[in-house]
């Protein structure tokens, strides 16, 4: 598509922001929500790799924002407005939130990926972003790649076909 | 407890556990297939979620794996990971079906699936058992998950738990393979104890100076 373009890669529990022309990407995500948020005109883009909903499920002296829902998106839409994206033009896309197993013990922590989808629409309802597309929930993983020039996201699944939303 | 180094004493003690672990797996292992499996020394790091997804060939990797997780008085979660090569080597050996593929197949195969878990039974039975009987902790498996998909997507699931205290996580590995012939079978063991495991098992066998 171009040739000049890096494909930027996001980490598990991490966040980076690009622009044309370079493409952003993570891989495997599970129970993981991966958000895409874009300025579609200035061509700006951010993807947050989001592990767990909420930061008060930490039990951890240092918090790493970039693990949270709660936390992460907050951060992300700032560093996308420092870059010179506009509030008001923001969008997102979402894919993830799978349930990888079917694990019969009751504990809450094995709902994690629906409960991963749910926090970060609300996160982004409070922040008035609207999500325009999503591919979440099912059962298997995904590798998701942005394009900021034309504001498509690529999902790939195991043994299937690569499809855009 | 945010563990952000081992000494030398604590890393030997989950070597062993490893070894010991691993070493009665490969023996159940050989005998289900009739050959010779050899383990390598296991290896114990500390690891961050990327890089533990990186020991099996990076996230987007498709891999094989069996989830099993513990259950008793150290919870944890153990892995036997193995690559679709790898998998589908064991259904022939086991179900004497020569032709067969794991994805390719339009519907899912029964059998072969029940052989895989079957095998994950067995061989991390005997890896909990041999852990239990040396620390002389309670240990119990749960029943096999079995995942076909990619690394990073699998593998997250069993290091949520220790996600909400820590970034990074202790990983047992242990490699295990078929020597001789091109189609081996090499499986990694992935030992992942909650983190309020490990204060258990340096407990029980008697190393104190942990933080």
């Amino acid at each position: 598509m171009n040739e000049t373009g890096l494909v930027v890669k996001v980490g598990i529990a991490d966040l980076k922001v690009v622009q044309v022309p370079d493409l952003i990407r993570t891989s495997g995500l599970g129970s993981c929500v991966g958000v895409i948020v874009y300025d579609s005109s200035k061509k700006i883009a951010g993807l947050s790799h989001i592990l767990l909903p909420d930061s008060a499920l930490a039990k951890q002296a240092k918090l790493n924002v970039y693990k949270y829902a709660d936390t992460a998106i907050p951060y992300l839409i700032n560093l996308l407005l420092e870059r010179g994206a506009r509030k008001y033009a923001l969008k997102a896309k979402l894919a993830g939130g799978a349930q990888m197993f079917q694990l019969s013990s009751g504990s809450d922590i094995m709902r994690i990926g629906p409960r991963n989808v749910e926090a970060v629409e609300k996160q982004l309802a409070e922040l008035k972003i609207p999500v325009v597309a999503s591919d979440v929930g099912g059962n298997a993983g995904r590798t998701i790649e942005f394009d900021p020039e034309t504001s498509q996201l690529k999902i790939r699944q195991v043994n299937k076909k690569e499809f855009y939303i | 407890m945010e563990f952000v180094q081992l000494t030398t004493m604590q890393k030997d003690v989950l070597r062993e556990i490893g070894n010991i672990g691993a070493g009665n797996a490969a023996s159940s292992l050989s005998i289900l297939l009739n050959k010779k499996i050899e383990m390598k020394v296991p290896s114990v790091r500390i690891a961050g979620f990327d890089e533990i997804m990186e020991l099996t060939g990076g996230s987007e990797n498709t891999i094989v794996c069996l989830l099993f997780r513990i259950q008793g008085e150290a919870p944890g979660t153990v892995y036997l990971i193995f690559t679709i090569e790898e998998a589908e080597y064991f259904v022939r050996e086991l179900t004497n079906d020569p032709g067969f593929t794991l994805l390719q197949s339009e519907q899912e195969n029964e059998i072969a699936l029940s052989a895989l878990q079957e095998i994950g039974n067995i061989v991390t039975g005997s890896y909990l058992t041999a852990l239990s009987d040396f620390t002389n902790i309670n240990m119990q498996p749960s029943v096999p998950y079995l995942g076909i998909d990619m690394a990073g997507a699998v593998l997250t699931v069993g290091l949520l738990e220790l996600s909400q205290v820590s970034d990074y996580a202790i990983v047992i590995n242990t490699e295990i393979s078929h020597d001789g012939t091109n189609q081996g079978i090499q499986g990694n063991f992935f030992l992942l104890p909650d983190p309020e495991s490990f204060a258990k098992i340096f407990d029980a066998l008697g190393i104190n100076d942990y933080e």
